[in-house]
Order: structure tokens, then sequence, then C-alpha cells
């Protein structure tokens, strides 16, 4: 058994007392959600808080997923699980149920949240794809009020993210406007596993053509990336295998993968090709 | 799943369990499955005290300082050891199985990641983890020797300098076969294919990790020792010799174990540290260690580079193999075998085949790894032996393009031949090959599957058949040729029945997940006809069971299974006597029919071991020269190994865009001889099917140039899931082994021995339209993705 450093504990009852007790704690307390990242980092003493805010009990203020008809609304504290068993969302954005069905395992995503899933910031982690690729916008809350950042502005690097010290994430908006549809594609070992790469596409058609189209990739940079390239080459044409295939040679030449145990970085190049051309044709099927 | 042969109605509710061989469920799962299984870290023993070991970050360092003052001023402290309180002790160092040292506690160097440099032992195990990191050591970084192809270059930095006079890392040169009858018979051969092989170190990564809770009393100088190990008996001696116990005030008792696969054969540090604690402190210690810690320290398996060589006719008539090995051993030559074996029984690497020559030349080295080359269910080695062979005999086929099925047909050892002694000496009691191959064709719809092939193939699909066959060498062994640190092969074995013919029998192997429970007490009453549910097996404590060598490379059937059959026939013939005394009539009128013997000709004048039980134990008169009691004890030094053999078909699928193989299907036939219960045979099959799906797809302890060990979790070092394995398809044919007293072979190990090549055989099959002869493992989908582009990389 894998054992943490001493760590003090105390469960927060409101989001108003969570942002308290971190202004009082200071850069030594962390605020613990679902765990499956926190804590498995602070059992190989790789993390080592002093303080552990548990927010779960904030999962009735927190945990909802509000399908309306401009915006999609879900809670920081929402979990894998819910999103994946969301009809009203896998309606609007199928991307969502693709990604989930494909992260860790039931385990995890029994107690995973939302709002840990980006806050940990992990340059592999599918849900920062999914809301890159579905330009999704986060809203901070701190003891001086709320404000929302988009999600290249909450990213700043691996496994660090905008909100600060004595804030936490307290809610995911994405628009929803008409014609459009989804898809995530990822590559991984073995089941459960991180992505090797994996790619979101989305897409909006207008009388048959392109009217916007964005792809993210997980696993080729330093976070989840966004790739305005793309969606400019896609904007205004017809979909076609042909501009898929430029879509994708552009995803591969804009990322910048490393080599490591999942994979060599010219194979992770070549994934970004083939998966951002896999998830654009299956998007455009399913509008 | 699916299987070949038919569960009986009834099965399930375990009713008609059969009074002997047969399938039935485990009388040890109950247990198992409401969470009442007794493991190592369950053991809780009054003012118990917790061991956490301090492990070096680096791989190659001479060690300059270690301060333990903080760790000592630690509230709930009670011992920090260092090597040099070892050296005080004469514990700093250990012998390995294999005749070389390892240090229990770094002395001098560290050689590699995750070293043993330092211990404490403390009122919890969150407090002596804690205290870990109050240890102050000084590291001076020596360069270190992390790829094996330069261990043996001049000037490459010596690891072992500990011992006597060494300025290499050269371990030991091995050969086996005949060098010039081989290179004769390659010189002339129409057809020669070579390949670079390799095998990539792997883990055995049991779900329980290494541990134990020593318990010495001061007063009478006893030491009870709980500990997961495969081999308690053979440990015991082991302490008594390095920690200079007498060997009567050892107790070692090994529980439930949470699977071994060899990984807990050998003795590792961690335990001898938890002995010292627990005379140090005078509490008992227990050390757990963590999954980490299991995975970058404790015994590694395989880490072969092979450059195999085949000659064949033109037409396909296999001729001569020969191989050139270098192994990485790691830091201390740990490997796990009997000692006139120092590369286990690779000497099998001939197969299946019907040769005229065979030649093996292997070089051993260290590196700054950690150590072992344990088994992880390899049969000593023999995992690498068919891995080179399949693998060779499928690029034989492919250079002659022929079907690999069709060549191995042509060149199996004919049933008439066996026993069959192979150009490398090993002699093979039994075996039939063709029909386990064609019932193996037949349950996969072999030439099906190659016409669906042809048709995947023109629409641009890949899709891969492969097809591996083996011959295991299982069951060591006889005690004139094999012995571990002088310690023979044999097993003992006892039966006794009680008054009311209930019976108990004790194994000196033990099980860590076969269901040996089970297995032993179907053995057992196959030959005296009492229930399995009325016999108990005790197993995994040394003062309850008599001596014996342990389990492992598939041994317990081979040889304490041979025990048991013959204590009990022993005791049968001892229950002749008494029953020709209750009937009256004389031994050679007497005939046996399981449970019972009656009067020939006369099936009504009868008695029913569970009488003769108690006339042996009762007031009654015994016949002449016969004594109270009905009992015997036995120990069995097997004539032989046996060599079970099996046909192994893996069908798999590529996605041309990603390199992601899926592995559709998956058929084992197996031939082990006599099965005893078919249900844990499949057992035993479908794990090694698994394990062989984790090795040649995901599974590799990487290291980094520096050392660092890159599989230290389960989330880089991977194994499979029920995701990645597809339901087996099994079946089998029976040729019994013609020493063993009822005919069985063992199964443990069959299937992770023979599904790695059968599985890589497959990818390769699947990338033939790129011209790939072949790709070594793991076939993770970046390293397929590098083979179809044509530039196949060793993972090491
Ligand atoms: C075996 C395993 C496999 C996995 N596989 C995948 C996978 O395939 N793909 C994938 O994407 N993920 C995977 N994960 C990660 C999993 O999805 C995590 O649950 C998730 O990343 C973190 O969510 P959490 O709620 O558990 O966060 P926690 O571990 O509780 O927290 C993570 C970090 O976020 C902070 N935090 C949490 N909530 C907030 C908030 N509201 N505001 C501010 N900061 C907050 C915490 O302080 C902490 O620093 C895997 C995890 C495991 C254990």
């Amino acid at each position: 058994m894998q054992v943490p450093a001493p760590v003090e504990y105390e469960r927060a009852t409101s989001v108003e007392h969570a942002i308290g007790l971190l202004e009082r704690l200071g850069g030594s307390a962390r605020l613990v959600a679902g765990g499956h990242s926190l804590l498995p980092m602070m059992k190989l003493r790789l993390a080592g808080p002093e303080y552990l805010i548990d927010i779960n009990d904030l999962h009735g203020e927190l945990g909802y997923v509000d399908v309306g008809a401009a915006e999609v609304r879900i809670g920081a504290m929402a979990r894998h699980r819910e999103l994946l068993e969301s009809d009203p969302l896998a309606e609007v954005f199928p991307i969502f149920r693709d990604a989930e069905r494909v992260i860790a395992d039931p385990v995890v995503r029994n107690r995973g949240t939302l709002g840990g899933s980006l806050c940990q910031a992990d340059p592999s982690e599918d849900l920062s794809a999914v809301c890159t690729t579905l330009g999704a916008s986060c809203v901070i809350r701190g003891g001086a009020g709320e404000r929302v950042v988009t999600m290249e502005e909450f990213h700043r690097g691996p496994y660090e993210t905008a909100v600060g010290d004595a804030e936490m994430l307290v809610e995911i908006r994405i628009p929803v406007r008409p014609g459009g549809s989804s898809a995530y594609e990822k590559v991984e070992r073995r089941a459960g596993d991180w992505a090797i790469v994996s790619a979101g596409a989305a897409v909006w058609l207008d009388g048959g053509v392109i009217a916007d189209a964005r792809v993210g990739l997980a696993a080729v940079g330093p976070n989840t990336t966004g790739l305005p390239a793309v969606s400019a080459a896609l904007r205004g044409r017809e979909p076609s295998e042909e501009l898929y295939e430029r879509a994708g040679v552009l995803a591969a030449e804009s990322c910048s993968p490393v080599t490591d145990m999942r994979g060599s970085a010219d194979y992770k190049r070549h994934l970004a090709k083939e998966l951002t051309k896999r998830a654009l044709r299956r998007s455009v099927e399913r509008v | 799943m699916t299987t070949v042969d038919e569960r009986p109605a009834g099965f399930e509710n375990n009713d008609h369990k059969p009074v002997g061989h047969g399938r039935m469920l485990r009388k040890e799962d109950p247990r198992f499955i409401r969470g009442k299984g007794r493991y190592v870290d369950d053991v809780q023993l009054p003012g118990m005290l917790h061991c956490a070991i301090l492990r070096s970050p680096v791989a190659h360092a001479r060690i300059v300082s270690i301060d333990t003052t903080a760790a000592e001023a630690h509230p709930k402290v009670k011992a920090v050891v260092t090597g040099a309180a070892l050296t005080e002790l004469g514990l700093a160092w250990m012998p390995t199985l294999s005749g070389d040292v390892q240090a229990v506690l770094a002395t001098d160097k560290v050689r590699f990641q995750g070293q043993e440099v330092a211990f404490v032992v403390a009122e919890d195990r969150y407090a002596a983890r804690d205290a870990l990191e109050l240890i102050d050591v000084e590291y001076d970084v020596l360069d270190p020797v992390i790829d094996v192809r330069r261990a043996l270059e001049p000037g490459a930095p010596v690891i072992r300098d500990d011992l006597d006079g060494k300025t290499d890392n050269h371990i030991f040169d091995w050969e086996t076969g005949d060098e010039a009858a081989t290179e004769a018979v390659f010189a002339s051969a129409d057809v020669v294919v070579s390949e670079d092989i390799v095998y990539p170190r792997v883990h055995p990564a049991p779900m329980e990790t290494c541990g134990c809770v020593a318990d010495y009393d001061r007063i009478d100088g006893r030491l009870t020792l709980w500990s997961t190990s495969q081999a308690p008996h053979a440990h015991r001696t082991l302490y008594a010799i390095v920690a200079g116990l007498p060997e009567h005030k050892i107790r070692v008792i090994s529980p439930d174990i949470g699977g071994g696969f060899g990984g807990k054969v050998p003795i590792y540090p961690g335990y001898v540290c938890a002995i010292v604690g627990s005379i140090v402190t005078g509490k008992p210690v227990k050390w757990m260690e963590d999954r980490s810690e299991n995975l970058t320290s404790t015994g590694f398996a395989r880490d072969y580079i092979m450059r195999g060589e085949i000659a064949a006719t033109r037409d396909g008539k296999i001729l001569a193999v020969r191989t050139n090995v270098l192994a990485d051993h790691g830091a201390f030559n740990g490997v796990a075998a009997p000692v006139k074996y120092p590369a286990g029984f690779f000497g099998v690497f001939t197969g299946s085949y019907d040769l005229q020559a065979a030649h093996c030349k292997m070089t051993a080295v260290y590196t700054n790894k950690a150590p072992g080359g344990v088994a992880y269910a390899c049969s000593f080695r023999i995992t690498e032996a068919v891995y080179l062979i399949e693998r060779i005999v499928d690029c034989l086929a492919y250079e002659l393009q022929m079907d690999p099925v069709e060549l191995r047909i042509k060149n199996f050892i004919q049933p008439d031949q066996f026993p069959y002694r192979t150009k490398t000496g090993w002699l093979y009691d039994s075996g039939d090959y063709e029909p386990t191959m064609r019932k193996a064709l037949e349950i996969a719809g072999y030439d099906e599957l190659r016409r669906e092939q042809a048709e995947r193939r023109a629409c641009g699909e890949l899709m891969g058949i492969g097809v591996s066959f083996f011959t295991e060498a299982v069951g060591a062994g006889p005690r004139k040729d094999m012995d571990i640190l002088g310690l023979g092969m044999a097993d003992g074995c006892e039966l006794r029945v009680h008054p009311t013919g209930k019976a108990v029998v004790r194994l000196s192997v033990q099980t860590q997940g076969q269901g040996h429970e089970t297995t032993f007490a179907q053995i057992v009453a196959e030959e005296i006809g009492i229930p399995p549910a009325d016999i108990d097996v005790v197993h995994g404590d040394t003062d309850q069971t008599p001596f014996g060598l342990g389990t492992y490379g598939s041994r317990s059937t081979p040889v304490s299974g041979a025990a048991a059959a013959l204590v009990a026939r022993k005791v049968r013939d001892k229950a002749r006597l008494i029953a020709s005394a209750m009937l009256e009539v004389s031994v050679a009128d007497l005939e046996w029919q399981k449970g019972a013997f009656h009067v020939k000709g006369d099936p009504a004048k009868s008695v029913t071991i569970q009488e003769i039980a108690m006339r042996a134990h009762g007031a009654g008169d015994l016949p002449e020269g016969v004594e109270g009691g009905l009992e015997a004890q036995i120990c069995y030094n097997p004539e032989n190994l046996t060599y079970p053999h099996g046909a192994y078909i893996c069908v798999v699928d590529i996605d041309p865009g990603t390199a992601q193989v899926k592995v559709r299907r998956f058929v084992a036939v197996d031939d082990c001889g006599t099965r005893i219960n078919p249900m844990i045979i499949e057992g035993q099959v479908h794990r090694g099917l698994t394990d062989g799906v984790g090795m040649a797809l995901m599974e590799m302890i990487a290291f980094d140039e520096d050392g660092n060990c890159l599989g230290g979790s389960l989330m880089d070092y991977l194994i499979p899931t029920a995701l990645e394995v597809p339901d087996w398809e099994t079946g089998f044919t029976v040729t019994p082994s013609p020493h063993h007293p009822i005919g069985a072979k063992g199964v443990g190990e069959s299937a992770t021995v023979g599904s790695p090549p059968a599985i890589v055989n497959a990818v390769v099959d699947a990338l033939k339209p790129f011209g790939i002869r072949h790709a070594d493992m793991p076939l993770t989908p970046s390293r397929v993705w590098d083979a179809m582009r044509g530039v196949p990389r060793p993972p090491v």
C-alpha cells in the first residue's frame, strides 16, 4: 500500500465555505473532488498538500448538467458517469458520450469530476480536449466574485490553470448552435489508459457547407490544443474526404508531441492526422 | 467462454462432485469470494511494528554517507538500520538462488534504482514511511550500465566491484548442443534464415505484492515468519543458512497468496529486514512492499536478446537450429533455477521438431537494473525458448512461402519416436503432436480463416492468423540432476485417514491461486475413494507439512501430485491388508472398486474405506504385522520431467490507420496428459493466455539511459484487462506421461509459454503485405506502426 504524508482534512459545506477555507489556508491547501488524480499523486508523494478541502458535499450544488436551447451549463462537480449517462447532453454534444466511454474505468468514472479533470490540466486529459473542441468557457469563483475565461486562457501549461490559490472552478458553459454535431476519437494502449493521442471535432453545417468547425487534440502538446488553422481551412467548404485529409495534415503540423512510453512523436503526429480525419468525418455524418 | 468438452448437468451446484478426477468447483473459492481469504497483510499481532525501506533513487552510485539522526528522532520510530549496522551482524549480504550474493542493504554502492539502502521500524506504516524522508543519504553518482549490448565493452563501468578481482560485467557463458555438428548442417543446407529476436524484460506483477510478518521470540529463540512465499520449506532452510538461526526454531507460514508467477520464489532483502527488525526490537514486524517497490525491485523475468538461426531444405524439412543469446541479469545474479541450469531449461529451444543438430551459446551479464530472472510462469526460461523457435519457424515459413501449419506438421517429432532424446539432451517423455494441431485447426476453422484473410487483404484490411506449437519441460526434477542451493527437488507428502474415514493430506507445495486444495483432494480421492469434500489439504506451513521445494515451474502436479497419488496408494495397500482380515479372504481374492474392497466374484461381500479406517483405529485385532492407524508418508523423486504440449491459434485484426491490434479469437488446445479437474485446467489456461496478450502487446519494464525504471506503476506497466482479451476457445487432447503415477503433466505455465508467439505470429502475418518478417514485443500501436513503415525497432 502506498501511503501519503500526514494531511489535515475538512469537508466544505458550500462554495463560500470552500473559498473561505482556501483564503484562510493559502497555498498549502488543495481542493479534493473525485480524488482520482490528486490522491494517487499524494500516495506517490508527488503532491503533499497540508490541508485537503473535500468538496464532494457540493455535488448537490454543483453536480448539474443543464442543457438549454442556447447554452449548456455543467457544474464542476458533475461526475464522469453523469456526463456519460446524460441523454440530453448526448443529444446536443455526442462528443461527451464518445469521450466518457473511453475515459478510465467505471470505478474512476463514478467519482471523477469535470472540474477535477479540467483543473488537473494533464496534457492527456480527455474532457479538456472536449471542452476545447466545443469552445467552452470556464466560470471561476473567488472571494471577490466570478470571472469567466476561455479554455485557452484557462490552461496555462501542463498542470497549470488560471484558477488562483483561493479560487475554484464552478461551472463550464458551452454555446449551442444549430446544425452542428461532434465526435471524439482516442487511441490508447489499453482500455482505461490515458490517450496516446485523442482528437475531438465539432462541425456546424449550413446548406451543405461547413459554417464552422473546431478540432481539439489531447496528448500532443503542453495542454490540450485548439487548432484555429484547421477551423480556418474548413470554414465555407463542402465536407469531403480531401478536406478531412487537409485538416488532418494541418492538425499533425500544428501539434508538438514528444516520444514517451506511449509512443513515438512521429506516431503521435500520424495519429493527430488520422484521428482528426475520423472525428471530422463522424461529426459530419451525425449532423 | 467456449470450451469443447461438455459440462455435466448440475455442475453449477457442485452436486455431482466426482469422487476423484473430474469437473468440480474449487473448495477454496467460498472463502475468496466472500472476502475471507487470509493473506500476509491480514496478519495482525499484538504490539506489531511496521517496516519501510529506503531505496536508491539512482541506478549506480557510491554511498558517501548516511545520516539517520532525524529519522531516529521521529517519535514513532523504534529502529533505523543501515548496511553498516547489518555488516556488524554479518547480514549485509545474502546468497542468491544461483550462487551469487546480493546486498540486503547497500554498504558500498547502490547498483540499481530501487535498491534497498536502509530501513525504518515504526509504530505504524505511515510513520515508517514518513521517517524514510528524514534519512539523508549522500550519493556519488557513477555511470550506469543500462544497454546490455554494451555491458562487456572494454571500459564499461564495473558494477560488481564487491566481487574479488572482478574487472568486467561478465557473469557466465553457457553452451548446449553440438557446435561443430550444427555448423556442418548449416553449411550444407539449402535455406538458412536468421533473425534477431528480443524478449523484453517483463514483471510477474502479482495482485498481492511481497511482504512478511516476522515474529522473533527472544526467550526461546524461535522465529515465526508469515511470508509471501512460493517455497516455504526452501525458504526456511535458506534463512537458517543466512541468519544462522537453527532450522528447527524457524517456522515459515505462507498463508493465502495473491498470485506468485515465480516472483515469490526468491528471498528478497525486505524479508531479511523484517526479521532483523524483529530481532532488534523484540516485537513482531510487518513489511509489505507497495506497488512501485514490487515493480521496480522484485524479480523481473526474460530480458533475453536472441539471434535465432534455422537451417532447412527447400521443401521445408527443418535440419538444425542454433542461437546466440545475451542475457541481462541485472545487478545481482538472482536467477531462480536448478543449480546445474544457469539458463534454466532454455535448452528445449529445439521445440517440437525432429532435428539433426542444435546449438546454443549464451552469455549472461550484469547491468544496473533490478536483479531477478525469475520464473514469471516461464517454466525456467522455456517461455524464451518456445518464443525463439516458434518465431524463427515462422520466419522460415515466410521465406519458403509455406503455410506455417504445414511446415510445423511436416517437422513434428512422430509418436513412435517417444521417448525422444533431443539434440540438446532432453528426454521428451511422450507426445502425439499432430492430433493436437489438427484439433486446433478444426476449432479455429483454419482453412476458412485463410480464405477470409485473402478476401480482406484484397480490400486493404489487415487480418492475421498466428500459430504456435509448444513442448514444455516441467516438474523439476530428478534429484540426481536438479537441486536449488543443494536442496534436491523431490517432494514429501503425508496422508492420514481419520477413524471416521475423513482424511488430511499434507503437501510441501504452496498454492498461489492454482486450486491445490481441490486438485490434491481429487488426486487422493481418485486413489482411495474418499470424496474430495472429506479430504482436507494442508499446505504452506513448515511446522505442519513435510519437506519439499515448493510451487513454481509447473511442478506441483508432476512432483507433489505424484507424491499424493503414491501416498494414497500406500494407504490403500495397507487398507487392503485390513480388508482381507475383515472379509476373511486372502489379499489376492480382493478387488478394489473406488472406495471399497470386495471379494472377487461376490460384490455383495465388501468393506468401504471408511469401515476399514474405523477398524484400523479400533479395538479389534489387526492382521499379523500390521500397525494400527491408516496413514502413510512418502518422498517422491521424479524419474524425469513431464513434457506437456499444445497448439495455439490466434486471429488478430489491425486497424490500418491507427495500427491498433485487436485479438479477435484465440484457440488453445492443450495436452497436459491426464486431466484432474478440467475446470481448474481451463482456469490456468485462461490466465496464461491473458498473460500472453499482456506480454505480446503491452508489457515491458523499460529504463531510460540513466537507469530510471519507466515501469514503476500499473499506469506505466500495463497489464491487460477483460477488454483486451477475446473469449478463449479451449480444447484438449490427452497423452499421459508414462512415468507419472497418474499420467498427469503440469499445465500452470503452458499458456504463458505458448501464447506470445501465437500472437506475435498473428500480428506479423497481418503485416505481411508490408513485407514484414519480424517485429519485437511489445506490439504497442506505436511499434506496430513503425513495423508497417518498414522500420521495426527492437524495444531495448
Ligand atoms: C486509473 C485511472 C485512469 C484514468 N484515465 C483517464 C483517461 O483515460 N482520460 C482522462 O481524461 N482522465 C483519466 N483519469 C483521470 C480521471 O478522469 C480523474 O478523475 C480526473 O482527471 C480528475 O477528476 P477528480 O474529480 O478525480 O479530481 P481530483 O483528483 O479530486 O482533483 C484534481 C485536481 O483538481 C483540483 N480541483 C478539483 N476540483 C476543483 C475545482 N472545482 N476547482 C478548482 N480545483 C479543483 C484539485 O485540487 C486537484 O489539484 C484517470 C484516472 C485514473 C485513476
